[in-house]
């Protein structure tokens, strides 16, 4: 009797098993989310990846996307742009996602765009704030976050509230620090409130001594701080080091104020914060029983409450993403593209639908959210009484 | 003047940390010849142990500096056993990728022990600075810097001193020499290595409450202190130490005058200057231990 070798039993086993693998996948619909989970921002990679995840099991909890499991390809970039794009393009080639969410920062979705053009595949930018993303000409591009424009504009009346009279600036330096930096000087010029001095500090540095210095010489009543949550402790503690007596308001929304008082302690106490999410009180939130649900899932799953303030921008943008294919009527970039234009969203923040920003003809995605201000005193997170 | 007055003493107050730093690897690079990768990796250790001891297990503070720094040289030991010893007499391109490799394997540890968010370590001294004059100073900051210095005099004592400060003088003078006289050259090896992270292990442990652990925190650190052991010339201790404090002038001055996005570049501006004009390092006339 002919013996049958290993080797070749081996592979026919294998074969079969990457046969029955591939008929699995073709079962479930790939959403891609490119998010830094290593490196100078990984606690908001990560906080947006669990707020994602929430919402693609709730999506499966209720049967799914046009009878099909929604299945995330999470992968990191690492804080990197370079490595943004080396995601983005292993989702699209590799993994064949029809759509993805990303990629935090403005830095590392700018970087992405390119690609979306080459490949032609849409991406959900549920962070990113600089103005440029909408306005670039891409057509594959859906922001539901709000431009660092949108927030200088929506915080302009509480400027005047909060009696400022010279500002300075200390943001990380890349497109999100600088860009928002430039929206919120121009508000405030607009307003005769005078600018002072404007310091960036490298994503990664740990050391804000000398820029802090000059902060504290130049006289100013106010910091706007525009970085992640790694950073902004860093800032509050090190500028409570150096005495510094301005108010610290940071923009961004990216400050998880929890993290903040549990990290810096004391020296958080007295700063303000721009955010697009107050989990503290969802029932003022415009779509409360949505907001309540979705902290009720972050709590049951004792995952960090910290975390709250980022993780409904990953919960947003799945459900947005799940409209799409869902109006769309089949998992296909293109017919996902055109879909989301129509799409009505009751979201975390509030409403999510996309006006036309950009060059006619290549226009953008841009929705319109809500903003928020909270204060951090004694350790607690309130409304500031303005 | 206030806000020179500030530079300067934040300059100061690094300095001594990034002095542990630099000698830490001086003895190692410059001493052992050994290309150490893993020099950053020991110094993220350090800070880990902290958030271990002080954070997890809610050890003292103090008891927890003193176990991170033991836990820091043991581990350098264990470095040195492991992977160097082996290695002794191959050239040194196969050591550093075996240092390569064993500092890909510790980052990715710590990545998968502790995840990528960044933890705090929180200190028992008060928030609210010292204040003098235009100046103010952290008292945690003070600490570091009073423990940094003690502890450069500490290894410096050691070095000159002690039986075996006197074996790895010896031994790297003259290997054969050392061991015809009986020193045990493994023993040598071994206790350098491990002396030289445990430097680090320090700075780490000393810098973690300061700002915060992240697992990539040792890649910047390592390269500043690659930068120092260049600036000061290769084996020198007293070239490291001072040029740990030149590293921390030029940056604070750099950042606080010429521009403050680009900090921690000012140090590799220095060392492409210094090996520019003068490559041995600006001390190099000064005492060598090798």
């Amino acid at each position: 009797m002919k013996r049958i070798s290993a080797t070749s039993t081996l592979g026919l086993a294998a074969l079969a098993l990457a046969w029955a693998g591939a008929a699995g996948a073709a079962e479930t619909i790939k959403i891609g989310v490119n998010e830094p989970l290593t490196g100078a921002v990984a606690a908001s990679g990560n906080y947006v990846t669990d707020g994602a995840r929430i919402a693609a099991d709730e999506i499966n909890a209720k049967g799914g996307l046009l009878g099909k499991k929604v299945e995330l390809v999470i992968d990191d970039n690492k804080s990197n742009p370079t490595e943004a794009v080396a995601v983005a393009e292993k989702l699209i080639v590799r993994d064949k996602v029809p759509v993805m969410m990303g990629a935090w920062s403005s830095t590392y979705t700018l970087a992405v765009m390119p690609k979306l053009m080459e490949y032609g595949v849409p991406m959900v930018v549920e962070t990113s704030s600089s103005g440029k993303i909408t306005v670039s000409g891409n057509p594959w591009i859906f922001r539901i976050s709000p431009t660092s424009e949108m927030e200088a504009r929506a915080f302009s009346g509480l400027a005047d509230k909060f009696g400022i009279k010279k500002a300075d600036f200390l943001v990380v330096n890349n497109d999100w620090g600088r860009g928002a930096g430039a929206a919120f000087a121009k508000m405030l010029k607009g307003k005769g409130i005078a600018v002072g001095v404007t310091e960036t500090m490298d994503a990664g540095a740990q050391d804000l001594s000398a820029q802090l210095a000059k902060i504290k010489a130049s006289g100013a009543d106010t910091v706007f701080l525009t970085t992640g949550v790694e950073q902004i402790t860093l800032v509050l503690k090190q500028a409570k080091a150096l005495g510094i007596k301005a108010r610290i308001i940071t923009t961004g929304g990216s400050s998880a104020p929890n993290q903040l008082i549990a990290q810096a302690g004391s020296a958080a106490n007295g700063s303000y914060h721009i955010l697009f999410f107050a989990p503290w009180f969802p029932q003022s939130a415009p779509n409360p029983g949505v907001a309540q649900h979705f902290v009720d899932e972050w709590n049951k799953r004792g995952l960090n409450f910290a975390g709250l303030t980022e993780g409904f921008r990953g919960y947003d943008g799945i459900m947005t993403i799940a409209a799409g294919i869902r109006a769309a009527g089949k998992a296909e970039p293109d017919a996902i593209r055109k879909a989301l234009w129509g799409v009505h969203v009751k979201g975390v923040n509030g409403n999510i639908s996309f006006i036309k920003q950009g060059p006619a003809g290549k226009e953008s995605g841009q929705n319109v959210p809500n903003v928020y201000v909270v204060e951090i005193k004694g350790g607690k997170v309130i409304l500031p009484k303005l | 003047m206030g806000e020179l007055l500030q530079h300067v003493v934040n300059a100061l107050i690094l300095g001594g940390t990034y002095a542990l730093l630099g000698i830490g690897l001086t003895l190692i690079f410059g001493i052992m010849g050994v290309v150490n990768f893993t020099h950053g990796e020991l110094y993220t250790f350090g800070a880990y142990m902290m958030v271990l001891f002080a954070m997890v297990l809610g050890v003292n503070f103090f008891v927890a500096l003193g176990l991170a720094i033991v836990l820091g040289v043991a581990m350098g030991a264990a470095v040195e056993i492991a992977l160097l010893r082996p290695m002794r007499g191959a050239d040194i391109d196969t050591t550093m990728l075996v240092m390569i490799g064993a500092w890909i394997i510790m980052q990715n540890s710590e990545q998968w022990v502790w995840s990528g968010v960044a933890k705090s370590v929180s200190s028992p001294f008060p928030d609210e600075p010292l204040v003098i004059g235009p100046v103010s100073l952290s008292w945690l900051r003070l600490f570091v810097m009073g423990a940094a210095i003690a502890l450069i005099v500490g290894a410096h004592l050691f070095i000159h001193r002690s039986r075996l400060g006197k074996a790895m003088r010896a031994t790297f003078q003259d290997r054969d020499t050392a061991a015809l006289m009986g020193v045990d050259i493994d023993a040598v090896h071994t206790a350098t290595f491990a002396l030289g992270s445990g430097l680090a292990a320090a700075a780490g442990a000393l810098l973690g409450p300061v700002f915060v652990v992240t697992p990539t925190m040792g890649n910047l650190a390592a390269l500043k202190a690659f930068a120092i052991v260049i600036l000061g010339g290769l084996g020198n201790f007293t070239g490291a130490a001072l040029g740990g404090f030149i590293l921390a002038f030029v940056e604070e001055l750099g950042a606080g005058y010429i521009s403050s996005g680009y900090r921690d570049t000012m140090g590799f501006m220095l060392i492409i200057l210094v090996l520019l004009f003068k490559p041995t390092g600006l001390f190099a006339r000064a005492e060598r231990i090798g």
